[in-house]
């Protein structure tokens, strides 16, 4: 288990970014994939002093993520994770991302390649909001967290919290911390079963290493 | 250099000039052009007999001269100086008027007080390329053994060759490392050059529009220019200055057909179309009916009043020698292993001749070295000319950059 510290940060954060930047340690070298406008990026540079990089899908979002000053690169998580060498990076992060990629497997397997540790946050699909929509309605649930309709969303790989730690095991990774909550930031406590984690958890936020094997 | 910006009706009489069959050259030597040679307008470097600079072709040139310009001033420290490395047709003037020409600097748009490359705050040193012609050694300057110009005894010189003599230049300007360096199209292989090379002297680098190493179609562009150069009788077999002739015409055809790489089709399309020259027809001759045809011999005719026909050969052929991967077994990576420079790679969408493919495999070897690299395709359809030309969205990188690299480095 990691020590984590306390960070001041403001309330506009998201609140899977806030746990993540507590999971991170101080002056460490961290890499994004999917880093959309850079909010993570500057929050670890502004609070952790990290050495940030990104990289990101949209042509807008890189160049808005450049234009501040970050170092980032235009680049698919599905394609483009393959360039880097192994143990490159103390963390990638893959926040709220895993879901829209193509290969969710060899995504994971790449992060936890690259990184010594790997930090995965991921709308939770077994939450009882989700669950109740889709036996109620009988169709694709849309809420605050997969707010698209399944047409249009980018979301091509849904899971739940349950499926992520199959698949945790699947490639051998060492779990190292697991925090299920909610879009409020509150947090479920860890005595919780799995089971309700995955009832009551809106997103979660996983951070796995390839253990001494 | 910024093409697009010359107004195109009035080039007809120009074009008349530059029509196939018409030869305009007895009389000029081309003085102007040899003053600037000889006597720069820049400030210049001279490094004596006893100290050459050694070529990849093993062999070495002595005495040379390095003509520079500087803007901004140099802190104490030392610490903000950005090195400007000019493309094929540039020069050191990047930033004030072109003294034979008169017009503006060729990157004013970016370069000056208070734009992106900012002079109040940097040291900006932009050098005029070895085998260049507006100062610095090339094959128009003397050979002193002779007394004479170098002409085609000068000899073939490389990417890395005019990066040693810009370091020579550093040097000589007692700066330990640069905070920037920066270029596009061969600019930009000067600084992956500087990069690769000289690590430890480049604290951050931008390579825009470039590549890692000439591709079979660049060197085929290239071939078509040299062979142009070198069939027109003129060219004397390089030999011109003796006989006080210059290969207008050779040189003008090379200039138009390297313009029509720098545009895109689009940038062509929506400049001029189909269009006419102003209140004509069809003319049912080979006169310059089109505005296209009128712009390209404009640029044509220009250029080679400003520029030596045998530095076109020598630095395109450098040029097409590049390849930076070639020393590391192919693995372009190798080049940049251990790196600690910070780099912003910047392709644009439309530039078909250093696309964005070619940038991609830059940021894919820096990558694999985990070298600190942010990469940016900006969108425009102005073509690989793009770089030179107003792009918001290009400035709005270069600055966010160097602000951010500046706050690593410790200034302001």
């Amino acid at each position: 288990m990691s020590k984590t510290t306390p960070i001041h940060i403001s309330q506009d954060a998201r609140a899977d970014h806030v746990l993540i930047a507590e999971m991170v340690s101080r002056g460490a070298r961290v890499l994004d994939v999917g880093c959309g406008d850079g909010a993570l990026l500057q929050l670890l540079s502004e609070n952790k002093d990290v050495d940030a990089r990104g990289m990101e899908l949209s042509r807008e979002r890189v160049n808005a993520c450049v234009t501040q000053g970050l170092s980032v690169i235009q680049g698919d998580a599905d394609l483009d994770l393959d360039d880097y060498p192994d143990q490159a990076f103390d963390y990638v992060i893959l926040s709220l991302t895993i879901q829209a990629t193509r290969h969710p497997k060899t995504v994971l397997e790449n992060l936890l390649r690259i990184g010594r540790r790997a930090i995965v946050s991921f709308p939770n699909f077994g939450h009882w909001r989700v669950r109740t929509q889709l036996m109620l309605t009988g169709r694709m649930p849309v809420t605050e967290n997969l707010p698209e309709a399944w047409y249009t969303s980018p979301n091509a790989h849904l899971c739940t919290i349950k499926d992520f730690v199959d698949l945790v095991d699947l490639v051998d990774a060492k779990l190292e911390r697991a925090v299920a909550f909610n879009s409020s930031g509150y947090r479920l406590p860890i005595h919780r079963s799995l089971s309700l984690q995955n009832l009551l958890g809106e997103k979660a936020v996983f951070m796995m290493n390839r253990g001494s094997s | 250099m910024k093409h697009l910006d010359v107004p195109v009706t009035v080039h007809q009489t120009i074009a008349v000039a530059m029509s196939a069959n018409t030869t305009t050259h007895t009389s000029d030597d081309g003085s102007n052009r040899s003053s600037e040679v000889t006597h720069p307008s820049s400030q210049v470097v001279h490094f004596p007999a006893d100290a050459p600079l050694t070529l990849d072709c093993n062999k070495e040139l002595a005495p040379f001269s390095i003509a520079y310009q500087t803007y901004g001033t140099l802190n104490k420290n030392k610490s903000n100086a950005i090195l400007i490395c000019h493309a094929l047709t540039g020069d050191q003037y990047v930033a004030s008027a072109h003294p034979m020409t008169g017009k503006p600097g060729w990157w004013e748009s970016i370069v000056g007080s208070g734009k992106p490359i900012d002079t109040d705050r940097f040291f900006v040193i932009c050098s005029n390329i070895l085998g260049g012609c507006m100062g610095s050694t090339g094959p128009a300057s003397l050979n002193p053994k002779t007394g004479k110009p170098y002409g085609v005894d000068f000899p073939v010189i490389t990417i890395g060759d005019m990066v040693r003599a810009q370091v020579r230049l550093i040097d000589h300007l007692e700066i330990d490392q640069l905070f920037s360096v920066v270029g596009g199209s061969m600019g930009g292989m000067q600084v992956l050059e500087w990069a690769a090379n000289h690590h430890d002297r480049v604290f951050s680098a931008i390579p825009i529009a470039t590549a890692a190493w000439h591709t079979p179609q660049n060197i085929a562009f290239h071939e078509v220019g040299r062979q142009a150069v070198m069939a027109d009788p003129d060219w004397c077999g390089g030999n011109y200055h003796a006989h006080g002739k210059v290969p207008k015409n050779g040189l003008g055809v090379a200039r138009m057909a390297a313009h029509i790489t720098y545009l895109s089709e689009d940038a062509l399309h929506s400049k001029f179309g189909r269009n006419l020259q102003a209140g004509s027809a069809l003319t049912f001759s080979f006169d310059a009916d089109f505005q296209v045809e009128s712009y390209l011999r404009h640029q044509g005719s220009t250029f080679v009043d400003r520029f030596d026909a045998n530095s076109y050969l020598y630095i395109t052929r450098a040029m097409d020698y590049f390849d930076l991967a070639l020393e590391h077994n192919d693995i372009l990576a190798k080049a940049f292993t251990g790196t600690q420079t910070r780099f912003c790679v910047v392709s644009f969408t439309s530039d078909w001749l250093y696309p964005t493919r070619e940038s991609r495999d830059i940021v894919q070897a820096l990558n694999a070295v985990a070298a600190n690299v942010s990469f940016v395709e900006i969108e425009s359809n102005k073509g690989h000319d793009a770089f030179l030309l107003d792009e918001e969205v290009f400035f709005g990188t270069v600055r966010g950059f160097l602000d951010s690299a500046s706050k690593k480095r410790g200034l302001s």
